[in-house]
């Protein structure tokens, strides 16, 4: 490839994105004005640059005009800079060699009021832009093996679905699940919309699936402490806390927990706290693995080192698999890429007095209501508070969600539930009255309007209701009175408020251990909302399910299995390229301070010593692979030792000096 | 004339005052904040002109000086949220050295000239209101007093 060192040939074009930036930025005037710059050969508009002859345009001048950098002055580097590089490649020319000005994101569609100032400033950007290219230097890619394994953290439905998909491609996956028993939340519920399939005979194959597949590894009661490396070259730490049972001499008989002093009187988180269970138990009976674990917060022993004259628990296991002396384990696991699976918590609706929840036992959760429900619960499926089937029953709609002052967006699965949490009542309690409160029934996906009008059609009254208007849930005479603005009070025997899927409350400590953000709602952020929603702005961290926002089981199921494509593609391809834009130590500028070390964050500089003309010379040397461009090191070194190549100390300042107009 | 008439006849007086302001946004956070800014279509002025950097830590002090000498009337350096670096700290590096920074310029009288911001990448409607606000502080200061010594 030729490239003319000092007098680069540099080409210029304007896209006009169909309307979207001529129809605030004059085009044609920007085209002249860049043809006046220095060092600018060519400079053309076209209507989508983006396009097959957009991009012949620039291959042709490439090929035909000697052009030998490119500037193209359209959407975001953030949208097209991958596109515009591979033009650049194609036509045989570097493909860092390349700059880009925003003028749709950052000027016609910011200033679309404002045409002549937003002309004027679509100038400024190409100035800028050609200024930094003429300093633009070749780059080579580096590229590097990819382990093949994948990591997926999280075991419910979105982490099994992904873990199951990428192992079935050949690849060795590692599935990380931080409760005893991989489930998750659909282990919780008892039917589900709108087929009405039970959760649990559609969910347990593919668990049981899960633990026989010869490619997938399965760490349960474990936490993913550490995240290091890169795409294609993770190490991830991760603890394995104690059980206190050797999980490879548990059968599962479950005589501990029926031995256990305490059998009967610790709070079953699986059922939303309200059965009980010993404090050596398994989260439900088909769990998977079917081990037993000691909960240390509870147990006894674990507490006070004694428990009676001799553990019953212990005494009871006649596979000798209880070891209260067992200590957490940490491993680390090399993974080429990582899915993020860690689903949702639900909405606390002690948060919002109004509805009564905790001050009354009358007043339950979308999620309480699934346990009390299902077959595998407290109740063994009926339907009953205080030990009396509840004959007037009252759903209230958009608890925690749409709400301008706190989750503005819609939970998307709630008008579902409560549906079909109606007709489950219908069906089990005779003669049972039931009122929806709603504001909007958004019935959206497949076969949800059919499934809403047959709920509908079964006698149950929607009442409509809007979300600011007041409504207050009271206890009264062992009663709950429901009080609604613009409706007569309802006495009622039940209220079930449909909470809102939130990201996890704890979710912040595994943001940054993964390097990924969160939203403005807290879920984590895709890195474009409609092409590329499983992908995180960290390269090879991908999403599934509800930890990316609310999402149905078909939904989770489709997205988890895009999201297990998404990582497998670098796995079998079995190299990446890695971004050549690093650092660069100027050996003849370094003089070995070390300033630049310590804050390097992925610890990529070491300080060497050599010999050279017969003195010991000290410099800093840089580790491409570690390092991720960030530059810290750059703005650190006081003497022009280091620099990130395409974001050099000259390209950037030149920028600078191009928008202030000084030469 | 009142307080109220004073203040009528100042901003007349800078009615005409366009500042060039620079930007330093940082590709993960910020950057996408301005983008999402633009694809939401919130509006704001025109007078903030933004260099995309990987990180906020990796804006050189030099830069902002250079700028301020140069003549830019204002410097906006914007990154991601305390604790939410896309390189793990570099914004507490950024925000130690941009306070550090501002502390010199407070003798030149610059420091006010420099905003550092935080702006993530799902905050576009905090993106334009962080330029509207960075536009209109330095529209009340007036032109870089730096500038006008360069030119007599």
């Amino acid at each position: 490839m030729k490239l003319n060192g000092e007098s680069p040939k540099i080409g210029v074009y304007i896209c006009e994105c169909g309307i979207n930036i001529s129809a605030t930025v004059n085009v044609e005037k920007v085209v002249e004005y860049a043809r006046t710059l220095p060092n600018v050969t060519v400079s053309r508009y076209y209507k989508y640059m983006c396009s097959d002859p957009g991009q012949a345009l620039i291959k042709k001048d490439i090929k035909e005009l000697g052009v030998d950098r490119v500037v193209v002055a359209s959407c975001s580097p953030r949208m097209h800079e991958p596109t515009f590089r591979a033009v650049l490649e194609d036509a045989g020319l570097n493909p860092y060699c390349f700059e880009m000005a925003n003028i749709r994101e950052h000027c016609s569609w910011a200033h679309a009021h404002e045409k002549e100032k937003a002309t004027e400033k679509a100038k400024d950007l190409v100035r800028m832009a050609v200024a930094k290219a003429k300093l633009l230097r070749p780059l080579e890619k580096k590229e590097v093996p990819v382990i093949r394994t994948a990591l997926v953290i999280g075991g419910g439905i979105s982490g099994i679905q992904a873990a199951l998909e990428v192992a079935n491609k050949g690849i060795k996956t590692y599935l990380v699940e931080r409760s005893p028993s991989i489930g998750g939340r659909m282990a919780q519920l008892d039917k589900t919309f709108p087929t009405l399939d039970c959760s649990a005979c559609i969910l347990t194959p593919k668990m049981v699936d899960v633990a026989r597949h010869p490619d997938i590894e399965l760490l349960t009661y474990s936490i993913v402490e550490k995240v290091d490396g890169y795409i294609g070259n993770f190490k991830v730490t991760v603890r394995k806390k104690a059980r206190y049972v050797d999980i490879d001499k548990c059968v599962g008989c479950g005589r501990c927990a029926e031995a256990c002093r305490l059998k009967g009187r610790v709070d079953d988180e699986f059922n939303e706290n309200l059965g009980k269970r010993s404090a050596i138990y398994v989260p439900f009976p088909q769990a998977v693995p079917l081990k037993y674990t000691i909960d240390p917060n509870k147990c006894i022993y674990l507490k006070t080192g004694k428990c009676g004259e001799f553990p019953p628990c212990k005494k009871a296991c006649e596979a000798n698999a209880i070891n209260h002396e067992q200590k957490d384990e940490v491993v680390e696991l090399d993974v080429g890429t990582i899915i993020v699976a860690t689903g949702y918590d639900l909405f606390d609706p002690t948060e919002k007095p109004e509805y009564g929840y905790g001050k009354s036992n009358r007043v339950i959760t979308g999620l309480e209501f699934e346990r009390l429900v299902s077959s595998s619960g407290p109740t063994g499926g009926h339907i009953e508070i205080d030990g009396k089937e509840p004959k007037k029953v009252v759903f209230i709609q958009c608890v925690g969600s749409r709400d301008r002052k706190g989750n503005e967006y819609c939970s998307r699965v709630c008008c579902m539930y409560t549906a079909k949490h109606a007709h489950l009542v219908r069906e089990k309690v005779r003669g049972a009255e039931l009122t929806v409160y709603y504001t909007d029934v958004r019935a959206f996906g497949k076969g949800f309007e059919e499934f809403y009008n047959r709920v509908k059609d079964e006698g149950i009254s929607y009442m409509r209701r809007e979300l600011d208007d007041p409504i207050e849930v009271v206890e009264k005479d062992g009663k709950v009175v429901v009080k609604a603005d613009g409706h007569p009070d309802i006495e009622a025997d039940l209220v079930v408020l449909a909470t809102a899927i939130i990201q996890r409350k704890d979710i912040g400590g595994l943001a940054k251990v993964l390097r990924i953000s969160q939203g403005a709602d807290r879920f984590f952020l895709e890195v474009h909302p409609k092409l590329r929603p499983m992908d995180t702005a960290t390269r090879g961290i991908f999403l599934a399910g509800c930890c990316q926002g609310p999402k149905d089981i078909p939904d989770t199921v489709a997205q988890a299995s895009g999201a297990a494509a998404r990582a497998a593609i670098p796995i079998l391809h079995g190299k990446i390229d890695l971004d050549p834009q690093t650092s660069e130590v100027i050996d003849k500028n370094c003089d070995g301070c070390a300033y630049c070390i310590d804050p390097c964050p992925y610890k990529a500089l070491t300080l060497i010593e050599y010999m050279r003309d017969g003195a010991i010379k000290k410099t800093v040397e840089a580790n491409e692979a570690l390092c991720q461009g960030c530059g810290v090191c750059q703005a650190t070194c006081p003497k022009q030792g280091i620099i990130v190549r395409g974001f050099t100390l000259e390209q950037i300042s030149a920028m600078v000096q191009a928008l202030l107009g000084v030469t | 004339m009142t307080k109220k008439e004073e203040k009528v006849i100042e901003m007349d007086e800078k009615g005409d005052f366009e500042p060039k302001i620079l930007g330093f946004l940082c590709n993960w956070c910020s950057y996408a904040g301005a983008d999402l800014a633009g694809v939401s279509r919130y509006q704001y002025p025109p007078n903030v002109q933004c260099i995309r950097v990987m990180c906020s830590s990796r804006v050189d002090p030099m830069w902002i000086l250079k700028a301020l000498t140069d003549g830019a009337d204002g410097v906006l350096i914007a990154g991601c949220h305390p604790g939410d670096c896309h390189y793990v700290e570099g914004n507490y590096r950024t925000r130690r050295r941009i306070a550090a920074l501002k502390k010199i310029l407070e003798n030149y009288g610059l420091s006010d000239r420099v905003f550092l911001e935080w702006v993530s990448a799902s905050e576009g409607k905090k993106f334009a209101e962080v330029i509207t606000k960075v536009t209109n502080a330095i529209k009340e200061l007036g032109p870089n007093p730096y500038k006008k010594r360069w030119e007599i």
